[in-house]
């Protein structure tokens, strides 16, 4: 996981054991009060679109205005599975998401194959 | 008691031949061209508006929507509920509509918490809609946050979605890169402000949204 240090902004990989052992709302919980604090996630196993909508949604109802303006959040959707894999029961998991405080990371651009972000110094916790 | 009563008739037909009435929510990012389209369909399909527009973002900030729109096309048509819905952002910062848009602080923060509350209602939209009108700006960069979850979100749903790539009277308005972004739906480019290949959006939703969806929760 991340904080930040005199020198520098740390970044936070949170592993998809830790997430999978949580429940979707403890998940969000958790991403939020740690974005909250004003810390960068990655997740290893990112969210699903259904909870990246809950997030934005949880996200909506803890805006503080001088204090939290919401989050960046960064990845790619998830892969479809195919005939085969759905036959054979095979669930795609999501992808790797990069999430943080809105004030402090900044998408620069992406495109089907890579996000540029960057982060605002002085700001995180 | 008859096999064939109206009631049952009328669904056995719709369950064939496809929707007759469907409500279609209209869905992006802020400052699209939501209402603006929205507008451009009621006016041409009833001459009635929606709702007033404006370059300040999170103009629209509660759900609007108008029922029984008939949209026609080449002899068949196809009864729409349209709801016009709030700008879905992953953010809301009262002071770019201050240093932005030049709002006052106390108006800035109103407008604001009103924003919140109405990302909120877009998304709770997501369970009553049959279909999406996903408006993007074909001048800017496809593959934002929001679009990507807006239509992570139609697919896990099973929701029919049709492309608008608004803008495209712009000069840097390029629809080809919405088309490439998102092959797997259908992009239709169109002016929401002039009206041009506004006949092509009417065809191609009363094709798309007629058709028989089973929608997941």
């Amino acid at each position: 996981m991340t904080k930040r240090e005199d020198d520098g902004i740390s970044v936070y990989l949170v592993s998809r054991q830790k997430l999978a052992e949580l429940s979707p709302d403890e998940k969000l919980k958790f991403i939020l009060k740690e974005v909250k604090k004003g810390k960068i996630l990655v997740l290893e196993h990112g969210l699903t679109a259904i909870e990246q909508a809950s997030l934005i949604e949880n996200t909506m109802r803890e805006i503080e205005q001088d204090t939290f303006i919401g989050v960046e959040m960064e990845g790619y959707g998830e892969d479809k599975s195919t005939f085969i894999q759905k036959i054979l029961g095979i669930i795609k998991k999501p992808r790797m998401t990069l999430i943080g405080p809105a004030d402090l990371l900044k998408t620069v651009k992406k495109d089907n194959h890579m996000i540029q972000t960057k982060i605002i110094t002085g700001k995180g916790s | 008691m008859g096999l064939f009563r109206r009631g049952n008739l009328s669904s056995i037909l719709q369950r064939i031949f496809g929707k007759k009435h469907v409500k279609i929510g209209i869905y992006g990012p802020p400052n699209v061209g939501k209402t603006t389209l929205a507008n451009r369909i009621l006016r041409d399909w009833t001459g009635d508006i929606m709702g007033s527009v404006s370059e300040i973002p999170h103009e629209t900030r509660r759900a609007k929507w108008k029922k029984d729109v008939r949209v026609e096309n080449n002899g068949s048509s196809l009864l729409m509920d349209i709801v016009d819905t709030p700008g879905i952002a992953t953010k809301v910062d009262f002071k770019d509509f201050m240093n932005t848009y030049g709002l006052s602080k106390d108006e800035a923060k109103r407008r604001a918490k009103e924003a919140t509350e109405g990302v909120i209602e877009s998304i709770r939209w997501l369970e009553e809609v049959d279909g999406v009108l996903l408006v993007m700006d074909s001048t800017e960069d496809p593959f934002t946050q929001v679009n990507v979850t807006i239509l992570g979100n139609l697919e896990a749903r099973n929701l029919p979605v049709l492309v608008a790539a608004n803008k495209i009277d712009m000069e840097n308005s390029s629809p080809a890169t919405l088309k490439s972004a998102f092959p797997q739906h259908p992009v239709i480019p169109i002016s929401a402000l002039t009206g041009y290949n506004a006949d092509n959006l009417y065809s191609t939703m009363v094709k798309h949204f007629s058709k028989r969806h089973r929608k997941r929760r």
